[in-house]
């Protein structure tokens, strides 16, 4: 079977990249649109995906919409591209547009994000598709649909800086720690999607152009290349993004998001790289992490 | 030009007519307000009271009609015809409106402190101490307890929430609040505090205020001038005391008499 989808340019019977030409070309309209005004959130048509809402619909239909023959892929859940989101999606592009795929950040030409922005910087001709559950950062603020788009309108974000400021008294500082709401060219208040707010500053002054599908909610918005993307926060408790106490265990990085995996019941755990290309290219390049050597002799200590 | 400004009310309500289809819930209501004034409404319910304060601070689209108001730098503006972005902006800065419910005027979700910002922070407030200090300054001027201002608005009574949405609406020290039954559904003792502490509030900040009330003692208190209405319009208006002693017209009279002792 695995040869067949190879072989083919595209599944048999379904047009290249899933979707057929109409609603690419809608799709592209709204990408258009939203890339012409970063931020503001365009409603689009959004389609039936063979997955269920909340795994990555509207990524996928933004993807199918740019993606080219001769584009590179590269697809990351959480960091990784081996884990089960990304694989299925890197799958279904494979089998609908036969493209290469790859997991160098350096070497894709389009990367499908969930949850995280590269460690590796990006560079102008790249583009990022996030995929997001909730574009509305007001949503939590203010129910009613009319009233946010109104918000919206007259830039009526205060009520934002009153979620950051209850923040701080419940905690001592701004404890949003994922999907940090940011204002984006001056203008519109942004969801970046749930990357953690380590991420955030990645956003800023980006080289590529970075796109965003809610597939559920049926919106696109955009961040141009070389847009300014400024995280809210007050005077006297300015913006700040995650530390650890360690390095990555396996190679050494102290500038890269890390998850911490609990090793054992007796409190043994380690700090590893979430972004699973940067910390293998490290390891490549020679670097290393507390445990970089081989298992066992970790699990002696 | 300044004393003649003086002489212009601050608000000023033209001929202002509300329907609900055949229902008429204002009919050709006039009326002016002065700087500092506390105008009271007082009628039956069902009379038309709150869909004017409603129509005034632009909540309802009006039928017809003008609501003329000199803002902060002294223009005249139609809040009947004005933009929304107008009109919202004047809303969450020159104007307060205190509901009957506390916890519409709230937001119950967030704790004290944060309630009484939101109106600074909405006007690009954005140092966290300062903020903090002011709602200090206004949980005390509203008699709660400093030490209540990280507490969520639930686990208030009823007046302490009723206090804080004053303090909140105060915050910006808006030109006028109009307010929608303030002391409804509080029990008498905590009305009285209620009462006293508005009308401190009211002299110390200078605020012109709309008072809408079936309750002729809080008129009585609060009002300098009073008005009547039944069934959308506008049956008597004139000077409180004046008003509630010598009632003219028959609804008023029957009003005054209903109660037992104003």
């Amino acid at each position: 079977m695995k040869q067949a989808y190879e072989t083919s340019a595209t599944l048999a019977g379904y047009n290249f990249a899933f979707l057929d030409e109409q609603t690419k070309r809608m799709l592209r309209r709204a990408i258009l649109k939203a890339v012409a005004i970063p931020g503001y959130q365009v409603p689009f048509g959004s389609r039936e995906m063979p997955l269920p809402y909340g795994w990555g619909t509207g990524g996928m239909q933004v993807t199918a919409a740019v993606i080219g023959a001769k584009d590179v892929l590269k697809v990351i859940d959480q960091g990784a591209d081996d884990t089960t989101n990304a694989v299925s999606i890197r799958r279904f592009f494979v089998r609908m547009t036969n493209v290469a795929t790859t997991e160098k950040t350096r070497e894709a030409t389009l990367i499908q994000t969930r949850h995280r922005v590269p460690e590796t910087p990006l560079s102008e001709g790249q583009i990022l598709v996030y995929q997001v559950p909730i574009p509305e950062p007001l949503r939590w603020l203010e129910p009613r649909e009319t009233e946010t788009r109104k918000m919206h309108a007259l830039s009526e974000y205060g009520v934002m800086h009153v979620k950051l400021y209850e923040d701080i008294a419940q905690h001592g500082h701004i404890s949003t720690a994922y999907d940090y709401p940011v204002l984006v060219n001056g203008r519109y208040l942004m969801r970046c999607s749930p990357i953690p707010k380590f991420d955030t500053p990645k956003l800023h002054m980006n080289p590529a152009l970075q796109l965003f599908g809610a597939g559920r909610e049926k919106r696109i918005y955009a961040v141009p290349p070389y847009t300014e993307v400024k995280p809210l926060d007050f005077e006297d408790h300015p913006f700040e993004i995650e530390r650890w106490p360690e390095d990555c265990a396996l190679c050494g990085a102290h500038d890269s998001f890390l998850d911490e995996v609990i090793l054992d019941d007796k409190g043994g755990r380690m700090f590893v790289c979430s972004d699973t290309d940067y910390c293998g290219e490290r390891r490549e390049a020679g670097h290393t992490g507390r445990m970089s050597a081989p298992y066992k002799a970790e699990a002696a200590e | 030009m300044t004393p003649d400004l003086e002489q212009t009310p601050l608000l000023s309500v033209e001929l202002l007519n509300k329907s609900f289809g055949r229902q008429q819930a204002c009919r050709d209501v006039s009326f002016d307000l002065w700087p500092g004034e506390v105008l009271g409404i007082v009628g039956e319910s069902g009379s038309g009271k709150s869909t004017l304060l409603n129509a005034i601070a632009g909540r309802l689209s009006v039928d017809s009609g003008k609501v003329l108001y000199r803002t902060g730098a002294n223009s005249i503006i139609d809040l009947a015809s004005a933009s929304d972005a107008q009109r919202r902006h004047l809303m969450r800065t020159e104007w307060g409106f205190v509901q009957q419910h506390a916890r519409d005027g709230l937001r119950m979700g967030f704790s004290a402190g944060a309630n009484i910002g939101e109106r600074l922070m909405a006007l690009g407030d954005k140092h966290y101490g300062k903020l903090r200090d002011t709602a200090l300054d206004w949980l005390q001027a509203v008699e709660i307890a400093p030490e209540r201002i990280d507490d969520l608005p639930r686990t208030f009574s009823g007046g302490m929430q009723q206090r804080l949405q004053i303090a909140r609406n105060l915050v910006t020290r808006p030109r006028i609040v109009l307010m929608d039954e303030p002391t409804g559904g509080l029990d008498v003792s905590v009305q009285a505090r209620l009462l006293d502490l508005l009308r401190r509030l009211v002299q110390e900040h200078n605020v012109a205020c709309i008072v809408v009330t079936h309750d002729l003692g809080v008129a009585r208190l609060l009002a300098h001038r009073l008005m009547v209405m039944r069934r959308g319009q506008v049956v008597e208006a004139g000077l409180t005391d004046q008003l509630l002693d010598d009632p003219q017209h028959a609804y008023t009279q029957l009003l005054v008499s209903s109660v037992l002792s104003v």
